[in-house]
């Protein structure tokens, strides 16, 4: 079916490219008439380094020319910047270990790093990358560039693709779509493959894991579940590699190296090599040369197993709760797609083989897939191809806290994109003005585990007894996988539209640790939150009990009753504060029933149902 | 009901003006969006078919160079395609729907109270989780079989509620969506059930 919509004229469709912007490397494609195309740089690589080097003239070297600055200025080059997108000072604690970022002492909620003498956030060094491509793009293409597609980690989050999408605003492109890695690996291997089935696509790249799970269908490639880790990849296996060579050299030299910019990199590039031989080769050697001195290390395939298993298994338990989530078994997986160069590593394969049952398939190049997938994406956007269509969606669910700190979800984790929910709230107290929204992402039961993305405050509200406002909330997660929240009062018909800004960040071990805990955790959060709706009640009849003694009622009833009253709200007082939501409760009962009488005999009918204890 | 259309005047009653082909603010009801009529047993094919066909013409992909309000139309009816296609094609979740719609509050009312043709086994089962959470293991056997009776009960009511969707496809009365809340909060209470024996026994394990 054609769009009856799009109305092409005589208008060539205009031109939109593909980025993929990567932990390591990041490539750029475009459609041609027929299939996508990787655009080589001027150097004929395909592949640019996701490397930036300031030079004291304000020039940025980008790429391979960057990657020799990694030795002789590591104080103005930066590589990895993709773990650093997105986040705050405090997540990133754990990666300075590993990383030789120069946090700037500035940095707040937003980091800032440190290249010579200027200060630049994690978006505007990846716009480096992506101005070098554009130049790259428009070198080969003649023509300018201003409009493309980018990817994301499927796993990435609210502000991660907030993040992305400034990077490309600063390189200055359009970007029309944020598309998720695994999604568009899927969408370039399905143009010559399958038109129908089930297909699974694993993304080990140098520094985030997705898993993501498709069903083909007539052209449409609708996403039945994702999964993965934003902070595991080949970085982690090269970790592990460097942290064994400064040991031996600790105790074969006498020195430690690591806080030795330029031994470590030569290390760094020692061990990435002798890593990409393993994956060919049954042994090779770590060898290092420094300033005169040597340092050489036998390792076997065995071995290099052995040392990374860890690392192979943690990407498992995402794919086993991805299967889960997309309602499908291995057995009923037509087809398995590495994307990521980690892919290479025959211990990978293995895993992934066994786990599925299915051989996977390595005919498309690890490196270039997705990139090809996003120039598909760019000429579905630009007219240019019109049989095909992805439905993605949200990798985590979404929420709002509710009173006692519960989170109540409202969209939850793998909702096909755009995806929307409404609810209304009210106001808890007499003549209350502002209602504040906290919301959150992720998987557990109460706020303070969840990520905080952003508050918002709905202002001026008309001022009512408790209860009577009516205030509807719609959240909304666009086609990028994006949040927007806007409220309406539902009396007075005013709306308030929110961007939704990262307020504080949670590191993303954290957002992957989530949906671990939330399945390790899932009795402790139920009880949590069994006694937090516990105490929301107590509060709810202690507040009401305490506003009816000013009532004449209660000066009607006896002493006796009085003082059962009394008797019965001190003993709620004091289980209130203790982890039985069951005592809770029986007291809240109590007090139930020696109100009773009161409740009835009151002619305020507002409070008589807040002694019900009536919620929100 | 037609409007006449934002952008020529020309009036329609679709989610595509009949005259300019512009999109319209989408239709708030996931039957008259789906183009279906209000009936509770659907075909999950022809759902399916139908939610395929309309996103190729809704998705907010094919509008990314259309003025700022057809983005927004395409984005909000893409939205509600999808939300209306995660609440039709689940059974529960669309009788609760159509409960909804006509009125009927859906709400935690009645899924507390313990069915009474239930009452004993409830209790008896309440004593064994009781008597598990005290460490004694050996209730672990009566467990498991209170879980696959409630599991066959669980069966059951989807069948009583798949001829209760027949029922009121035919006669369109009240009293039959009546009849599906009060299915639908027994399969609830019992649901709730199951998870706690399944957490319950986890936790055990």
């Amino acid at each position: 079916m054609t769009p009856l919509q799009i109305d092409f004229g005589k208008r060539a469709p205009e031109r939109v490219v593909g980025i993929d912007l990567g932990t390591t490397n990041s490539l750029i494609a475009y459609m041609d008439l027929t299939r996508p195309r990787i655009i080589p740089g001027l150097d004929g690589d395909r592949l640019v380094p996701s490397i930036v080097s300031l030079l004291p003239t304000g020039e940025a070297l980008v790429g391979n020319p960057a990657r020799e600055a990694l030795l002789t200025a590591p104080e103005r080059t930066v590589y990895s910047v993709k773990r650093l997108m997105g986040r705050g000072v405090d997540d990133v604690r754990d990666e300075l270990a590993m990383f030789p970022f120069r946090i700037a002492p500035e940095s707040q909620a937003v980091i800032k790093l440190a290249l010579g003498d200027r200060v630049l956030t994690p978006p505007e060094i990846s716009a480096y990358v992506l101005r070098q491509l554009k130049k790259n793009a428009e070198a080969f293409l003649g023509e300018p560039v201003t409009k493309a597609v980018i990817t994301v980690p499927a796993y990435f989050n609210d502000a991660q693709r907030q993040a992305t999408k400034d990077a490309g605003r600063i390189a200055g492109l359009e970007v029309l779509r944020l598309v998720n890695e695994p999604t568009a690996a899927a969408l370039a291997y399905g143009l010559d493959k399958r038109q129908e089935g089930i297909v699974a696509v694993y993304d080990l790249g140098g520094g985030t894991f997705d898993i993501s799970i498709l069903k083909l269908q007539g052209g449409i490639f609708e996403v039945l579940a994702t999964n993965g880790d934003t902070h595991l990849g080949g970085d982690d296996i090269d970790n592990r590699l460097i942290q064994i060579g400064i040991e031996d050299i600790r105790s074969e030299w006498g020195e430690d190296i690591s806080a030795n910019h330029e031994a470590r990199q030569l290390l760094r590039r020692a061990v990435i090599r002798a890593k990409e031989e393993l994956s060919f080769v049954p042994f090779t050697h770590i060898d290092l040369a420094y300033r005169g001195r040597k340092y050489q290390r036998r390792i076997d395939r065995e071995l290099f197993e052995k040392l990374i298993s860890d690392i192979v298994d943690r990407t498992l338990t995402p794919c086993r709760q991805c299967l889960v989530d997309a309602g499908v078994t291995p057995e009923q997986i037509d087809e398995v797609v590495l994307v990521g160069g980690s892919t290479r590593i025959p211990l990978v394969r293995r895993a992934v083989e066994t786990l599925f049952r299915a051989k996977p398939h390595t005919d498309l190049n690890p490196d270039e897939v997705v990139a090809l997938g996003a120039a598909v994406q760019a000429g579905i956007l630009s007219g240019a191809v019109d049989d095909k269509l992805l439905l993605d969606v949200t990798p985590l669910s979404l929420g709002i806290e509710t009173m006692g700190g519960v989170v109540s979800k409202l969209i939850h984790r793998n909702s096909t994109i755009p995806a929307s929910a409404t609810e209304v709230f009210t106001t808890a107290v007499d003549g209350q003005r502002n209602v504040l929204i906290h919301v959150l992402q992720g998987e557990r039961e109460l706020a303070r585990d969840c990520r905080s993305l952003a508050r918002f405050d709905l202002k001026d509200i008309e001022p009512l007894p408790a209860g009577m406002a009516r205030i509807e909330v719609r959240f909304l997660i666009d086609a990028n996988g994006i949040l927007n929240v806007t409220a309406r009062d539902q009396r007075t018909g005013k709306e308030q539209s929110v961007d939704v800004k990262p307020t504080y960040g949670l590191t993303d071990e954290e957002v992957e640790a989530r949906i671990l805990e939330s399945i390790e955790f899932a009795e402790e959060d139920f009880r949590a939150r069994q006694v937090a709706e516990a105490r929301v009640e107590a509060d709810t009849i202690l507040a009401a009990v305490e506003k009816a003694k000013a009532n004449d009622a209660y000066f009607e009833l006896s002493d006796e009753e009085r003082d059962a009253i009394t008797n019965a709200v001190n003993q709620l007082l004091l289980v209130y504060h203790g982890d039985d939501h069951l005592l809770i409760r029986e007291k809240i009962d109590q007090v139930n029933q020696v109100t009773l009488k009161l409740a009835e005999t009151m002619m305020n009918t507002a409070v008589q149902s807040a002694l019900k204890g009536t919620k929100l | 009901m037609s409007h006449p259309c934002w952008q020529c005047g020309a009036f329609f009653n679709a989610l595509f003006c009949d005259s300019c082909r512009a999109i319209q603010r989408p239709p708030d009801n996931y039957y008259e969006l789906f183009g279906l009529p209000r009936q509770l047993a659907l075909d999950e094919q022809d759902l399916e078919r139908r939610f395929y066909a309309l996103s190729r013409r809704l998705h907010p992909d094919l509008f990314t160079r259309r003025s700022e309000r057809e983005k927004q139309f395409s984005t909000d009816a893409t939205a509600l395609l999808n939300d209306g296609y995660r609440v039709l094609r689940d059974p529960v979740r669309r009788a609760e729907y159509v409960l909804k719609q006509a009125g009927f509050p859906i709400g935690e009312q009645g899924t507390r109270d313990v069915p009474p043709d239930l009452l004993e086994e409830v209790f008896e089962l309440n004593l064994a989780l009781e008597e598990l959470k005290g460490g004694d293991h050996s209730v672990e056997p009566t467990l498991h079989q209170a879980r696959a009776h409630f599991e066959s009960l669980l069966r059951e009511i989807d069948q009583e509620l798949a001829g209760a969707f027949r029922d009121y496809d035919a006669t369109g009365e009240r009293e039959v969506l009546a009849r599906i809340r009060a299915i639908l909060n027994r399969r609830k209470y019992i649901s709730n059930l199951v998870n706690e024996v399944r957490v319950a026994l986890q936790r055990a394990a």
